[in-house]
């Protein structure tokens, strides 16, 4: 790789010095990226973006919160109402978390679909496993903060998970909480690590990204880049495109943020903390629907909690799970198929989670969680020996061969028809 | 990119544009998060206190709170009024005649805040130090001010400010 | 073509949307079907009607303030309403807040100002539930956003106190609401026809009564939400018109990419 040249003295002497300038080219202008990636591709870059979104509204948020039982709810309502733009910076964060959590459901399925975390990028989807949960624990907490009705029942409900431990449950508890209950010294824990919590992810999508550049990105056909004229650089073409595709995600996101903002929380969490009264119907937030749902099914404690940790923990060993050595599901004709089933899967185990756990809601949550494990521990082994997937294409500059590819995607065939 | 093709400049334009309408749109996003660190609507509000100063008696000074701010009351005595109103104007690093100073020469209202770097000075309680001119002395950096607020010695460049206020009665000021 | 294929996207983009957020039929907790009404200030453009707020506000005032608190509103926001200053501290006036210690160390009342909120009926939640049969009345600052059906519901409530149809027995101290969750409230019917003057002349029906003091009490829990909108139309129109003239940039940079 060519030293770069940059005409400006001042970058000159600064790049001698602290190579930031050179290291920027290297990642941007001389990182070939495959040329065919679609539009699915562009989830990896708007989640790095929405961290930094959620980081900045975070700190403004932090400068006027207090976390304090007896004010959290009232400084939350002050920023609502006596701050400048408080409103809209609340808006963006509690909407933002929602749509942070579908810009990385979207990049997760992607990366199922086209088989990302195959040989060689193992550790490269562990790191995005890691990241998963940390979000998940950040969203939690953060849920607590404004100290309503769900913040604290919630709150009081997912740290009595820990309590299904056998033996040393009950004192886990008490230590998470800081006492006998969910009170003053568990919300002001929960804002601490709320703060700290997006840091640690903005080093592991570090990390991440440095998995990441060690092979460079998978592509829709799931082969590996043969030369040059299979890529481009990062800059201009997928900067670009990732603009484009910014600016439809804030489209999107102001929509919300101005006309429904209120449309993603839950009513009761307008109304303040009281550690007397649960509300009738509590729910977790949309996103932990599916894994709430599994924790319903089944009908032991602590073999629910482990259920529900399971159905993350597996994806982490997902890359020995699925052994077939093709990755993207356009060659692989029966998980194409089981690929969707999996996706319908999760999507009505969401909507479970929602439902009241009673009747037929019971019997459909245990079907479609024994699926969720089904899928992964025995149909994708299963899958890596019997099927018979179709044959590659030599090179990713080569045209596709028939029939391949776009199931997932509507926009590819606009890259696809130039290629 | 390909500046070489014949659509050159219109293809220069559309991106000059587009890089236009992104730092545009950073700009206009960057004042609600700075815009945010202003007073709120609430702590604008609460921007006036009221007083009754009938309980000063003369020689006697108070300090009430305005905004989290000291607001120094002094019931000036008459050896005070008259030292304060016979400087000549020469004499002041900031020249300011006493009687602009006040609405009622002997109720003497002050901002207890040095205009060095912000300190409250000493002076209000009879054991202070209350400087050379027997007004008020800022033990941070050493100014001196005097029994009208005045600065006379000392690093800070300009008197102790009076704050807006009026008498809503006979006896009760209003603050802000 | 290329303005048709953004357009058809942002359309896919809207569906997708709609089906992620289907709660926008309005369904009370109680999984009873609360009517819609037409409000001035639904929608994308819907503003507050000014003479509406100001007979809720009224309402307010002359009924619910009895037992319910609006902790989060401030005299001072009442300028929202269309009143002006010396209205406001007129109406500040009439009320006492307890204010201290004073140097003597005692707290004392002293009149509201502008800047005092609004002075709650009851000290605590112990005394309002003393005071109301057990029951707390809850604050209403939050009432459009802490209840599902927003002011839809809060007007269905209001309006939905009837007789309780045969075979439903109510408990003592309790009332028949149609929407009620459980149909059985604490709180006896509040408004009555003429139980308030409006100074416009307006006929105090108690539907109206309830049409206006919900929405009085959807601006009291989103004061902000006229700038919001307004805001809200002028991000989107840029936004569009900056992500088009992205997706003509990526076009022609991507078009030399075979």
């Amino acid at each position: 790789m060519s030293e770069p040249k940059f005409n400006n003295s001042l970058v000159r002497w600064i790049d001698h010095r602290l190579p930031v300038f050179t290291f920027m080219h290297h990642e941007m202008h001389e990182y070939p990226t495959p040329k065919n990636l679609n539009y699915w591709w562009n989830f990896g870059s708007l989640a790095g973006i929405v961290l930094v979104i959620m980081i900045m509204s975070g700190i403004v948020l932090a400068m006027h919160y207090t976390a304090h039982v007896d004010h959290a709810f009232q400084s939350v309502e002050r920023i609502m109402r006596d701050v400048n733009y408080g409103w809209l910076v609340r808006y963006i964060h509690a909407n933002g978390a929602s749509f942070f959590f579908i810009v990385v459901y979207i990049h997760i399925f992607r990366g199922l679909y086209y088989g990302s975390y195959k040989a060689p990028r193992e550790l490269l989807w562990m790191l995005g496993v890691v990241i998963l949960i940390l979000m998940m624990a950040t969203a939690f907490m953060g849920y607590v903060l404004p100290w309503g009705q769900m913040s604290f029942w919630g709150a009081t409900v997912i740290t009595n998970l820990f309590s299904a431990i056998p033996l040393v449950g009950e004192s886990i508890v008490t230590l998470l909480w800081g006492g006998f209950s969910v009170d003053n010294p568990t919300l002001n824990r929960f804002y601490a690590l709320h703060y700290l919590l997006p840091f640690v992810i903005v080093g592991v999508v570090v990390l991440h990204i440095v998995a990441l550049h060690r092979f460079g990105s998978n592509n829709p056909l799931g082969i590996d880049v043969r030369g040059n004229q299979d890529t481009i650089s990062f800059h201009p073409y997928y900067t670009v495109k990732d603009a484009f595709g910014l600016g439809v995600f804030l489209i999107l996101l102001s929509a919300v943020v101005f006309f429904l903002p209120n449309s993603m929380g839950h009513p009761d969490n307008y109304i303040p903390a009281n550690p007397m009264v649960t509300p009738a119907h509590i729910v977790p937030e949309w996103y932990f629907l599916p894994f709430y749902a599994i924790l319903r099914a089944i009908p032991d404690k602590l073999f629910g909690v482990l259920a529900m940790f399971a159905a993350i923990g597996v994806l982490f060993i997902l890359p020995w799970l699925d052994r077939s050595p093709v990755r993207s599901a356009t060659f692989r004709p029966i998980y194409k198929v089981m690929f969707w089933v999996f996706l319908l899967d999760c999507v009505a185990l969401t909507w479970l989670g929602a439902k009241p756990a009673e009747g037929i809601y019971v019997i459909l949550s245990r079907l479609f969680t024994a699926y969720y494990f089904f899928h992964f521990l025995i149909l994708l082994p299963a899958l890596s020996i019997f099927e018979t997937p179709r044959s590659l294409p030599k090179s990713i500059g080569r045209p596709v061969l028939d029939g391949g590819g776009g199931a997932m995607a509507a926009a590819p065939a606009a890259t696809r028809e130039r290629s | 990119m390909a500046d070489t093709n014949e659509g050159t400049t219109r293809r220069d334009f559309i991106h000059v544009a587009s890089a236009t309408a992104g730092a545009l749109g950073v700009a206009c996003v960057a004042w609600p998060f700075i815009d945010q660190m202003n007073p709120a609507a609430d702590t604008l509000a609460l921007s006036s206190t009221e007083f009754d100063v009938s309980g000063v008696e003369e020689g006697m000074a108070v300090t009430i709170v305005w905004r989290g701010k000291p607001v120094f009351i002094r019931h000036r005595t008459k050896k005070e009024i008259q030292e304060a109103s016979e400087v000549k104007l020469d004499d002041l690093p900031d020249p300011q005649v006493d009687s602009d100073r006040t609405t009622r020469p002997e109720m003497l209202v002050l901002l207890g805040v040095c205009t060095h770097l912000g300190c409250v000075p000493l002076g209000q309680s009879a054991t202070d130090p209350k400087g050379e001119w027997g007004g008020w002395f800022c033990p941070c950096h050493g100014s001196h001010y005097d029994t009208s607020g005045r600065i006379r010695k000392g690093p800070a460049p300009t008197n102790l400010a009076v704050p807006p206020y009026k008498y809503i009665s006979d006896s009760v000021i209003k603050i802000g | 073509m290329v303005l048709q294929r953004f357009v058809r996207g942002l359309l896919f983009l809207g569906v997708s949307l709609l089906i992620l957020f289907p709660n926008v039929s309005v369904k009370a907790a109680g999984g009873i079907a609360v009517p819609e009404q037409d409000w001035s200030f639904s929608g994308v453009f819907g503003t507050f009607d000014r003479g509406e707020l100001q007979r809720g506000f009224h309402v307010y005032k002359e009924v619910c303030a009895g037992c319910h608190s609006l902790n989060y509103v401030a005299f001072r926001n009442l300028g929202d309403l269309g009143f002006n200053g010396e209205e406001i501290k007129v109406i500040a006036k009439e009320y006492e807040v307890e204010d201290g210690p004073n140097n003597d160390g005692e707290m004392f009342t002293r009149t509201a100002i502008p800047s005092d909120t609004w002075p709650a009926p009851y000290p605590n939640d112990n005394a309002a539930r003393a005071g109301n049969n057990g029951a707390l009345p809850p604050d209403l600052s939050l009432m459009v956003d802490a209840r599902v059906g927003g002011a839809d519901y809060l007007y269905a409530l209001l309006s939905g106190y009837h007789e309780a149809p045969k075979g439903q027995e109510v408990a003592d101290g309790m009332y028949y609401n149609a929407y009620y969750p459980g149909n059985q409230i604490a709180m006896p019917s509040p408004l009555s026809d003429d139980g308030v003057e409006y100074g416009d002349g307006t006929k105090a029906t108690i539907n109206q009564q309830a049409r206006d003091v919900s929405a009085f009490l959807a601006w009291a829990t989103e004061p902000n939400m006229e700038q919001r909108k307004r805001m809200g139309v002028k991000v989107l129109i840029f936004l569009i018109v900056m992500t088009g003239l992205f997706y003509v940039s990526k076009r022609r940079i991507w078009a030399d990419v075979h």
